[in-house]
C-alpha cells in the first residue's frame, strides 16, 4: 500500500469517523440526561420503588423505603445526583445498580453479549429470508412472488413484535422448541426468528426494489447483450449495485432491532440489555437505566458507522 | 498492492456474512460452569435474583438448600432443628441458647461457629425481614453456641429464626456495611454459577454432613411470564415449573406427560380499605362491599379453583387460626344494596349512588401486576361494586404504591395478596397489620384495642389455652369488623416431569425439598 492510497483512504474514512464520533458524544450526553430526567419526572416515590424492587411485594414497607432513602441519599436535589453521575462517567464508572447492588458495567458486559448474539442472529436470519424473497420478487415485478411478498411483508410489518413473538411461541411449542430461557443454542431460535421476520419484511422489499432498478439499468442490459448467462450477469453486474441500498437500509433497521430486542428479551426471558432495561425502569434503578440506554445508543451509532463504512467500501464513487 | 477499499465480491459477501457471526459470541465466560446435563434438576420459577442479601432474594438460596436457617419447619409447620440442633430457654424466658449442629461447615470448609452466626444475625437485625421486630438486647457467641438476650419475652423467636432473612452465611460473604458479595452457605448444595437476575446453578457440597442427596446438580432459571413458564413445562425444558397461572394450570392438568401439583398457601387476596375515608368509615359500607363481592365467581372464573373463595381471612392451611365454625363471608347483592339504602345513599341517573351531601360514590382501587391474577380480580371487583352502585377506578401500578399511599393517607382501596405466614408464626404479620399504626399492608384508619392487646399478648408467655382463645377472638373480630375484606386464598401450583420422584410442595414456601427428590429409575 503506497502513501497515496493511505492518504485517500484517510480522506474517505475521516469524515465518517469524525461525524459518527461526534454523534456518539452527543447521543451519550443526551441519553444520559434524558433517561435521568424522565425517571425524575415519573410519578411515584423513588425510595418506595427501589425498595419494592429489592425486597419484593411481601417485604416492601415504609421502613424499608426510608432505609433505602437514607442509604442512597435520595433526598439530595436532582442536579447533585446528575452531577454525581457525570463525575462517575468521566472516570469511566457507570455506578452500581440500586436494586441488585452490583456494578452496572459488570451487568452490561454480561448482557451486551446476549443482546448482540440475538441481534446478530436475527440480522443474519433476516438476510437469509429476505434476500431470496426479494430477488425472486425483483426478477419478475408484478409476478405472483412479488405480490405475495408484498402481502406477507405488510402483514408481518404490521404485527407488533410482542404479538408475533407470542404467536411463534404458540406455533412452535408443539415442535419441542424451547419457549423461553437461555443457556442452550436452541433458545436463540424463536426470539431471533421473530425479530428476523419483521426485519425480512422490510429488507425483502428493498432488495426487490434494488434488483428491479439494477435490471432496468444500462450496464446490466449491456452485460446481457454481450451474452453473459443470467446467473453470471446477476453475480458480476447486479449484486454489488443492489447491495448498496440493502446495506444502507440495515442502518435504518437497527432502530427496529433495538425496539424488538427490548420487547422480545422480556417475552423470551433472554438475559440481554433490553430485559435489564425493562426491569430497571420498573424498579427506578436509575444508574442501570442510564447505563443500558447509553450502551444501546452507542451501539446504534457504532453500527451505523459500520454501515457507512460498508457503503463506502461498496460504492467507489464516494471515495 | 492490497487496497482495502477494493474488496473482491467474495470478500465483500464474506464480510457481510461475518457481521452477524461476529456478533454471535456470548459475553459470558461462565456458561460452561452452569452447563446442564441429563442429571441436572432444571427448576423454573417467577422469582428473580434481585440481590444476594438474605433480605432480598436470599429466599431462593434457602429454598434450594444452599443456605440454612437456625430453625427449620417440618411438613406440619412445627419447629425442628436446622443449623441449630437444639435450643433452650432460660427460666425468665429472656435468654435463648441455640446449640449449633456439630460438624456443620460452610462451603468454604470453615466450621459454622458461634461468631459467624452472631455476625450474620447482627447484619439481619438492621435489614428488612423479621429480626428487626425482635426486642434483642445483645447476641453472645460461644464456640458452637449463640445466646440471644431479649429485653422482653418474645415467644415467636423460633419463627423469626426460621425466616430466610435470618439465614446464616459465612463471614467471608459480607462486604463493608454488611452488603452480601457472595453466597457461601452450609446446606447440602453449594452455589456453582450465579448470573443475576436470571439464573444460578448449584451442586452437592462435599462439606455437607447429612445424608447425601440423590439429585447432584440443580439449575434455577427465573422466567417472568406465566405463559412462557407453562410452555417450558410442556416442551420438557424444565423438570419443575413453579407458579403456574390459573389458565395454564387448567390446561396442564389435562396433560398426560406432566404431573401437576397444587398446595394451598397461607396467602390471601384481600381488599385493603381506608376506613379513615369519609365513604368507607362506616362498618355497614365495608359489609356492603364484602356482600357485593362474588367470591365463588372470582374463584371459578379468574382463579379456576372453586376452593379458592375465601370464607374468612386466614385459610385452612393455618389450622390454629382458621375457624371452620365461623359463618362464611356471603355474597348477597340485595342485602348489600339495602345497607347502602339504609344510609340514604340512593342511585343517581348513572346507576352510581350519592351520599347524603350529593357526593358521588367513586373510589380508586390500587393494585399491582407482580401477581398476575391481581389486576384481573380487581376488574371483577370493579364490576361487582358497580352493580352495588359504587364507581371504582382501577389503578395498576407498583406494589410500593400501597405502603406509600398508606403513609401519606391518599390510599382509598387496594387489592393485595398477603402471606400471613411469611414468618411462619402468623401472629407477627397479624400484629403488624392490625395491632399498630404502621400497618402498611393491613388496616387503615381502623383499630380495635382488644384485638391489639390480644395479638401482642401472643408474643408474651401466655399459656396455650389463653393463646387458643386469643386466636379465636382475633379471627372473629376480623370477620365481623372487616378492616380488610378477604377475597380469595392463593395456591402454589407446580408442573413436574414424571422422571422426577419424591416431589412435594411446601405450603410455607421455605424449601423446594430438592434433597428429598430422586430420578425415577
Amino acid at each position: 500500500m503506497n502513501a497515496q492510497t493511505l492518504i485517500s483512504l484517510g480522506r474517505s474514512l475521516l469524515p465518517v469517523l469524525l461525524r459518527r464520533g461526534g454523534q456518539a458524544l452527543a447521543v451519550g450526553v443526551l441519553v444520559g440526561m434524558l433517561s435521568f430526567l424522565m425517571m425524575r419526572w415519573l410519578p411515584g416515590d423513588f425510595a418506595y420503588r427501589i425498595a419494592a424492587g429489592r425486597y419484593g411485594y411481601d417485604l416492601v414497607s415504609a421502613e424499608a423505603a426510608e432505609a433505602v432513602r437514607r442509604e442512597l441519599a435520595l433526598d439530595a436535589p436532582w442536579y447533585v445526583a446528575l452531577a454525581g453521575w457525570w463525575q462517575q462517567l468521566l472516570a469511566f464508572d457507570l455506578g452500581n445498580s440500586l436494586v441488585i447492588g452490583t456494578p452496572v458495567v459488570d451487568e452490561i458486559r454480561h448482557q451486551l453479549g446476549h443482546t448482540l448474539m440475538l441481534a446478530g442472529a436475527a440480522l443474519g436470519l433476516s438476510l437469509l429470508i429476505g434476500l431470496p424473497l426479494g430477488v425472486a420478487a425483483g426478477l419478475r415485478p408484478g409476478g405472483w412472488a412479488d405480490r405475495l411478498g408484498l402481502l406477507v411483508s405488510v402483514g408481518l410489518r404490521a404485527f407488533p413484535p410482542f404479538l408475533l413473538g407470542l404467536l411463534m411461541v404458540i406455533v412452535f411449542a408443539g415442535a419441542d422448541l424451547p419457549a423461553a430461557g437461555h443457556g442452550e443454542a436452541a433458545n436463540l431460535f424463536l426470539p431471533a426468528l421473530t425479530l428476523a421476520l419483521g426485519l425480512a419484511a422490510g429488507s425483502s422489499r428493498i432488495v426487490r426494489e434494488a434488483i428491479r432498478n439494477v435490471l432496468a439499468s444500462e450496464h446490466y442490459a449491456f452485460a446481457q447483450t454481450k451474452g453473459l448467462p443470467l446467473s453470471l450477469a446477476v453475480w458480476r453486474h447486479a449484486l454489488r449495485n443492489m447491495a448498496l441500498p440493502v446495506v444502507a437500509y440495515l442502518g435504518v433497521q437497527l432502530a427496529f432491532v433495538i425496539e424488538g430486542v427490548v420487547i422480545l428479551e422480556t417475552l423470551f426471558a433472554w438475559p440481554g440489555i433490553g430485559h435489564a432495561m425493562v426491569h430497571a425502569v420498573f424498579w427506578r434503578d436509575v444508574p442501570m437505566i442510564q447505563g443500558t440506554c447509553l450502551m444501546l445508543a452507542l451501539c446504534f451509532v457504532m453500527l451505523n458507522a459500520l454501515v457507512d463504512l460498508l457503503c463506502l467500501a461498496l460504492d467507489p464513487r464516494h471515495r | 498492492m492490497v487496497d482495502v477499499f477494493l474488496p473482491r465480491r467474495r470478500a465483500l459477501l464474506l464480510g457481510l456474512g461475518a457481521l452477524p457471526l461476529a456478533a454471535c459470541r456470548p459475553g459470558s465466560e461462565t456458561l460452561t460452569q452452569g452447563e446442564i446435563d441429563g442429571q441436572t434438576l432444571r427448576l423454573v420459577g417467577p422469582w428473580e435474583i434481585t440481590g444476594l442479601d438474605p433480605s432480598r432474594a436470599g429466599y431462593l438460596f434457602s429454598r434450594t438448600e444452599i443456605s440454612e436457617t437456625l430453625v427449620d419447619l417440618d411438613d406440619h409447620g412445627h419447629y425442628v432443628a436446622g443449623l441449630s440442633s437444639e435450643w433452650s430457654v432460660s427460666a425468665d424466658r429472656r435468654r435463648w441458647r441455640f446449640r449449633l449442629r456439630p460438624g456443620a461447615r460452610f462451603h468454604d470448609g470453615s466450621p459454622v461457629s458461634g461468631t459467624a452466626v452472631r455476625q450474620a444475625l447482627e447484619y439481619a437485625r438492621v435489614k428488612p425481614g423479621g429480626l428487626g421486630m425482635v426486642p434483642i438486647e445483645r447476641i453472645e457467641a460461644g464456640e458452637f453456641t449463640v445466646d440471644l438476650h431479649l429485653r422482653q419475652i418474645f415467644e415467636p423467636l423460633p419463627a423469626v429464626l426460621a425466616h430466610s432473612s435470618t439465614q446464616i452465611l459465612a463471614p467471608d460473604c459480607y462486604g463493608a456495611s454488611g452488603s452480601v458479595r457472595r453466597i457461601i452457605g452450609s446446606g447440602p448444595y453449594k452455589l456453582s454459577l450465579l448470573e443475576a437476575p436470571q439464573r444460578f446453578a448449584a451442586e452437592v457440597a462435599e462439606t455437607w454432613d447429612g445424608p447425601a442427596p440423590a439429585i447432584r446438580r440443580l439449575h434455577y432459571l427465573a422466567v417472568g411470564r406465566g405463559e412462557s413458564r407453562a410452555l417450558m413445562a410442556e416442551s420438557g425444558q424444565a423438570d419443575v415449573v413453579y407458579g403456574l397461572d390459573p389458565a395454564s394450570w387448567q390446561r396442564l392438568r389435562g396433560n398426560p406427560r406432566l404431573q401437576v401439583q397444587a398446595v394451598h398457601l397461607p396467602r390471601t387476596i384481600y381488599l385493603k380499605l381506608n376506613a379513615g375515608h369519609p365513604l368507607l368509615a362506616r362498618r355497614e359500607v365495608r359489609e356492603a362491599i364484602s356482600l357485593a363481592i362474588d367470591r365463588a365467581g372470582i374463584a371459578r372464573a379468574v382463579l379456576r379453583d372453586e376452593s379458592a373463595a375465601a370464607s374468612q381471612l386466614l385459610p385452612p392451611v393455618l389450622p390454629d387460626w382458621h375457624d371452620p365454625a365461623l359463618a362464611p363471608l356471603a355474597t348477597d347483592l340485595a342485602r348489600a344494596g339495602q345497607l347502602l339504602d339504609g344510609l340514604g345513599w340512593a342511585r343517581g341517573a348513572d346507576g352510581i349512588r350519592r351520599d347524603g351531601q350529593g357526593e358521588r360514590l367513586a373510589l380508586k382501587l390500587q393494585t399491582f401486576p407482580d401477581r398476575p391474577e391481581l389486576p384481573v380480580v380487581a376488574a371483577a371487583i370493579q364490576e361487582q361494586m358497580r352493580q352495588l352502585g359504587i364507581a371504582v377506578e382501577v389503578a395498576i401500578g407498583n406494589s410500593s404504591d400501597i405502603p406509600a399511599g398508606h403513609r401519606n393517607g391518599t390510599l382509598q382501596m387496594a387489592l393485595g395478596a398477603r402471606n400471613y405466614a411469611n414468618i411462619p408464626d402468623p401472629s407477627l404479620t397479624l400484629s403488624q397489620d392490625f395491632a399498630g399504626q404502621d400497618s402498611d399492608w393491613g388496616a387503615m384508619g381502623w383499630s380495635d384495642p382488644d384485638l391489639a392487646t390480644g395479638l401482642l399478648s401472643l408474643q408474651g408467655a401466655a399459656g396455650e389455652r389463653a393463646r387458643v382463645a386469643v386466636r379465636r377472638q382475633v379471627t372473629a373480630t376480623l370477620q365481623a369488623e372487616l378492616p380488610v375484606i378477604p377475597v380469595a386464598w392463593n395456591r402454589l401450583v407446580a408442573a413436574v416431569q414424571p422422571r422426577l420422584a419424591g416431589f412435594s410442595l411446601d405450603p410455607f414456601e421455605r424449601s423446594y425439598r430438592i434433597s428429598r427428590m430422586r430420578w425415577q429409575s
